[in-house]
């Protein structure tokens, strides 16, 4: 068996990919990408888990968040196209009128 | 009918409700002054009967207390709404109604006419209800309620013709003069509920016995208790508001600065007598502030010339005798002057509304003469209260100041008689010098155009009353020498016996012979004849007036004691508030500080704002580092 320690560390490797990709990228959509990235790290986390402790559950919930981020991205990708038709970009550098 | 007796002040309490409220609507003159009227007569009726009640029983046990209302009850603070009905406060009180009744009768004729009769009526039925809850009163606080209640009244009456901007002044200094003699009164009060626990007068007086002559406690309250007395009763210092007072209405200068609201200051230190019996040095101050007002006062009408002015500074001066006798230890005399005073007093003011009426609203004598053949009844009896005020027998007036001159020889000696003296006669020259230029000589105004002409019956009946009472009013206090029981000594004797007992204690009372005192009384007559007569002879032939020179000058300017007043305090503290308290302190220090703290909030907000960028990366970074601070406190802390 491998041990679950290194599934952990591909796991947490992934999310920080996740995250530093949501913090970096100025194009809107990859930034959906990273997020879906961080999304899918914590299904390998929740299914090592089930493995490792031998309960289903965290494999059920994998089905819920796998369901999640399939709403979220069909949604967020809405909000992208409405964006991007009145301001003809999705560099997210350029969205910042709510401010002072 | 003391079972009745709440109405006493609930009448009057109800005639300024519906005169107030009402009064106006009514537009009624007459309907107005009859509920007024009323509403202080009836009260004059139940206080002859609860009189004759008192007379019924035991001199000993002549007390009423009569409890309606348990105002306060804090913890062991209480002041309940009661009065206290005895010979004292009863003789007052018949004093107020029926004077007060008189006064208000007059006023339906006096202020005939006048857009704000109905208001007239309402404040002067809201003063006899203070005046009486003054009087009445069983504890200090219910006393103040009613020395405040007549400031206010006196405020609202003096300025009741408030377009003219003199009189809102007068008003208000006669308010905040009276407020100064508040503030003592107001100490004394907190003085005697810390040391006494009490407020109720029979209480603290009983509380008092068990100290000692000249403790320092009773000095402190004393004294404070006469500061008050001096701005209600206009003594030096605060005898200023009087003469100002004279812009109001004549009928408010006969019932408030004449006959009742004045007085408050004398019946107050009548109430608390033991106080001053056992403070020698409070009870001789009172007596050197009596003397020095009476003298002044009386020197300053010498060279008035409103007819008004004259009999306000005369009241001064009269209520100066009343502290004379209250210095002396003689309390009922000056409850016996209290009650004579206010009869040729308000005889006097009255008369001079009628004259000022048939004149035409002229005040100046030098501008009148040759009246006593045009208002008849208004001279007659003017005369007889000026024979009065004079100390001519047996006239009223004789009998009180007689034994007020008395009482200060055999108190004070020699020296005090003769000042005693002279002021009298110089009282008999004032009023003469105004009776002899008012009503005799040739007439100063111009006759083609000017007509006087006598009052109507509402004003004359009031007068004729008062003339009536001035000249049989003395016959209740005559002093013993004459064979007669002196009624009103014996009648005041339970209330003041306590106090006469610790100053007859204190030192040996000597009765001077029945030689002396006829000497007295002799003296006191011709030096009252003299002035008369001296007054008399000086105006009769005056056609015209030079302006004063020197001496005369200082008197005609009240000693310049006003602009003195001005000078010394007025001008300072209007300096100072104006140059340091409005414009550095309240719109340099505390709009500073209020504005300083806004602008200073301000400036951190325009700083922090910038955290606001807009780029949602900023936003999720600083939700990534907070997240990544709480995992690392987690695991390691």
């Amino acid at each position: 068996m491998i041990e679950i320690n290194y599934y952990l560390l591909v796991s947490a490797l992934l999310f920080c990919t996740g995250v530093i990709g949501v913090l970096v990228r100025r194009n809107a959509i990859i930034i959906f990408m990273c997020i879906e990235l961080m999304l899918n790290a914590i299904n390998l986390t929740f299914v090592a888990f089930s493995s490792y402790l031998g309960n289903i559950n965290g494999q059920i919930f994998v089905f819920i968040v796998m369901t999640v981020a399939a709403a979220e991205a069909a949604v967020g990708l809405a909000i992208v196209i409405a964006l991007f038709r009145n301001k003809e970009s999705v560099n997210i550098d350029e969205i910042n009128i709510l401010k002072w | 009918m003391s079972n009745l007796f709440y109405l006493v002040t609930l009448l009057p309490l109800a005639g300024f409700l519906i005169n107030g409220l009402f009064g106006k609507k009514l537009k009624n003159e007459k309907l107005v002054g009859a509920i007024s009227t009323l509403a202080v007569f009836i009260p004059f009726i139940i206080g002859v009967s609860t009189f004759f009640e008192l007379l019924s029983m035991e001199p000993e046990s002549r007390k009423i207390i009569l409890n309606y209302y348990n105002w306060i009850s804090a913890g062991n603070f209480t002041v309940n709404y009661s009065y206290l009905v005895d010979p004292l406060s009863i003789s007052v009180v018949l004093i107020v109604t029926g004077v007060g009744s008189l006064i208000h009768f007059y006023s339906i004729g006096y202020m005939h006419g006048d857009p704000g009769f109905a208001k007239f009526f309402a404040y002067l039925n809201l003063f006899i209800f203070a005046m009486l809850n003054l009087v009445l009163a069983d504890n200090l606080l219910l006393v103040f309620l009613g020395w405040e209640g007549v400031g206010l009244c006196s405020y609202l009456l003096i300025g009741f013709w408030y377009e003219k901007t003199f009189t809102g002044d007068a008003a208000k200094k006669a308010f905040i003069i009276n407020r100064i003699g508040d503030f003592g009164f107001m100490l004394a009060m907190f003085f005697i509920f810390t040391n006494f626990s009490t407020l109720e007068i029979s209480k603290f007086l009983d509380g008092i016995a068990g100290l000692q002559v000249g403790d320092t406690l009773l000095l402190t309250i004393a004294l404070l208790l006469f500061l008050g007395a001096t701005g209600k009763s206009a003594q030096i210092p605060l005898f200023v508001w009087l003469p100002d007072a004279m812009a109001g209405p004549t009928p408010v200068s006969a019932l408030i600065h004449a006959a009742t609201m004045v007085t408050a200051g004398v019946y107050l230190i009548a109430r608390t007598s033991l106080l001053y019996a056992m403070s020698p040095i409070a009870q001789s101050i009172i007596f050197y502030i009596g003397v020095l007002t009476a003298i002044m006062a009386a020197t300053i009408a010498l060279k008035q010339n409103d007819i008004k002015k004259i009999l306000a500074y005369s009241t001064v001066s009269q209520l100066g005798f009343m502290f004379i006798a209250l210095g002396t230890g003689a309390y009922w005399v000056a409850i016996f002057h209290l009650i004579t005073h206010a009869f040729f007093k308000a005889l006097l003011f009255l008369g001079s509304g009628s004259v000022i009426h048939g004149m035409h609203e002229e005040q100046d004598i030098l501008k009148m003469g040759g009246l006593k053949n045009k208002m008849k009844i208004t001279f007659v009896t003017f005369f007889i209260g000026s024979l009065a005020i004079a100390g001519i027998p047996p006239l009223s007036g004789f009998f009180s100041k007689d034994i007020i001159i008395f009482e200060t020889f055999i108190t004070f000696g020699i020296p005090f008689l003769i000042i005693g003296l002279l002021t009298a006669g110089i009282t008999a020259f004032y009023m003469f010098r105004l009776v002899t230029l008012t009503f005799f000589g040739k007439p100063r105004y111009d006759e083609k155009h000017l007509h006087p002409h006598e009052s109507p019956a509402t004003m004359t009946i009031p007068l004729i009353i008062l003339a009536v009472l001035s000249a049989i009013g003395g016959f209740i206090g005559i002093p013993e020498v004459f064979g007669v029981p002196t009624y009103l000594k014996e009648w005041l004797y339970p209330v003041f016996a306590k106090s006469v007992a610790v100053l007859n204690s204190l030192h040996v009372v000597t009765e001077p012979s029945h030689t002396a005192e006829f000497i007295l009384i002799a003296l006191s007559v011709f030096v009252a004849v003299a002035g008369i007569l001296f007054a008399f002879k000086t105006y009769i032939k005056k056609v015209s007036f030079e302006p004063s020179s020197g001496f005369g000058k200082v008197l005609e300017n009240k000693y310049y004691v006003d602009e003195a007043y001005d000078k010394v305090v007025v001008d300072p503290i209007q300096k100072t508030s104006e140059g340091f308290l409005w414009k550095i302190f309240d719109m340099k220090i505390i709009d500073g500080a209020v504005n300083g703290i806004a602008r200073y909030i301000s400036n951190i907000s325009f700083d922090w704002r910038k955290l606001q960028t807009g780029v949602i990366q900023d936003y999720t970074s600083v939700s990534v580092a907070g997240v990544i601070l709480i995992i690392l406190y987690l695991l390691f802390v």
